[in-house]
């Protein structure tokens, strides 16, 4: 009885902030926290915060942190309805743009919409980056592996991203262990 | 363009698995870009690029949102399934594994550390991402002006997103729309 009412009420607090969170994952945290700790007391504010440490420490978007939470009320099958929930609306609806989008390609306002958005899309991506550099967790070393990795990709575009990845993660922690 | 053989849907899970998997502390939709354009052809620079503003347009996440747009347009509803599947395979598992050594995790502040280091290379990729797909989609003052346009807006002073895209995007196709007729007629 009370495992159903926690499924259900799993899908009604996500399938809306799947439509409703525009920009990627910060527009659920807010919402989250207000129906999880406060509305259902599933969690304590102590609890809450260390979850979205998780989320954010793990791979993967920063919304994986309703799984986790559905993890954490309802064990394995909880998580998988979280995720569903939280992913599904908004991947139909992306599937349902992309598909009338593909189908007219080739047509002249097709490729004029095309030509037009992407240096919107460009614009974007460097909006994006300050957004994540202002944060303010980033010290000058960010800054400075940002500019550094930016430009080793410049000269030898083929570097695998796995390496850098690697290599980032090795420096920040030799620092960190150096620094420590 | 589509008289190459289907991608396999294999290739797909492949390549999404992967760059969820180590998606860390921020997306890789430069990754992405670099493996769907620039080291197997599958897509245009520009077809990416627009698709990219789509899924940041539309709700969701940004690199889920490029995943489904890709699959769709390599192999329609099987191909979106595959790739948003393959992408949150990895990321589900690990956020229930950190869960579980919750504890041991959050304790370890060397993981924070990590987590930097891993972040700042994915901003780095971001940014030769910008440059050059910014430089190949730029020729000529318009495309040029709405890049920047949107970065001053969006990135320098804050406005909504959806606001600037609103009000940018339709003025930037309308350039190139006459710019593609005059370019035919």
């Amino acid at each position: 009885m009370k495992d159903e009412n926690i499924y259900l009420a799993l899908v009604v607090i996500l399938a809306p902030l799947s439509i409703a969170a525009i920009g990627g994952a910060t527009g659920i945290y807010a919402p989250l926290q207000h129906e999880t700790v406060e509305l259902r007391s599933w969690l304590t504010a102590r609890e809450f915060i260390d979850l979205f440490a998780i989320a954010r420490l793990a791979p993967g978007p920063g919304s994986m942190l309703a799984p986790l939470i559905g993890w954490k009320v309802a064990g394995i099958s909880g998580a998988l309805l979280a995720t569903v929930a939280l992913y599904l609306p908004s991947s139909v609806l992306c599937y349902g743009a992309a598909r009338v989008w593909n189908r007219h390609r080739g047509k002249p306002w097709h490729r004029a919409i095309e030509s037009g958005l992407s240096p919107v899309a460009a614009g974007l991506i460097f909006s994006g980056i300050l957004a994540l550099l202002r944060l303010g967790e980033t010290g000058p070393l960010s800054w400075f592996t940002v500019a550094l990795v930016a430009g080793l990709l410049m000269w030898r575009p083929k570097l695998h991203p796995l390496l850098l990845i690697g290599c980032g993660a090795l420096v920040f922690f030799l620092l960190h262990v150096a620094g420590a | 363009m589509d008289q190459t053989p289907p991608v396999p849907l294999g290739a797909i899970y492949g390549l999404f698995f992967r760059i969820g998997l180590f998606s860390f502390g921020g997306q890789l939709t430069s990754w992405i870009h670099r493996e769907v354009v620039l080291v197997r052809g599958w897509m245009t620079n520009e077809e990416f690029l627009s698709g990219m503003a789509l899924s940041q347009i539309l709700p969701g996440v940004n690199s889920t949102n490029t995943a489904v747009f890709v699959g769709q347009r390599l192999r329609g509803v099987w191909g979106a399934t595959v790739a948003i599947t393959a992408m949150l395979t990895g990321p589900f598992f690990a956020v229930i594994l950190a869960g579980i050594f919750y504890k041991w995790v959050v304790g370890w502040d060397g993981v924070q550390s990590i987590m930097e280091g891993v972040a700042a290379v994915a901003l780095g990729m971001l940014a030769r991402m910008g440059i050059s797909a910014g430089r190949g989609v730029t020729k000529g003052w318009a495309p040029a002006l709405a890049m920047l346009v949107t970065f001053v807006g969006v990135g320098v002073l804050r406005w909504p997103m959806l606001g600037v895209v609103a009000v940018v995007a339709p003025i930037s196709v309308l350039v190139s729309y006459y710019q593609v007729r005059s370019d035919e007629g």
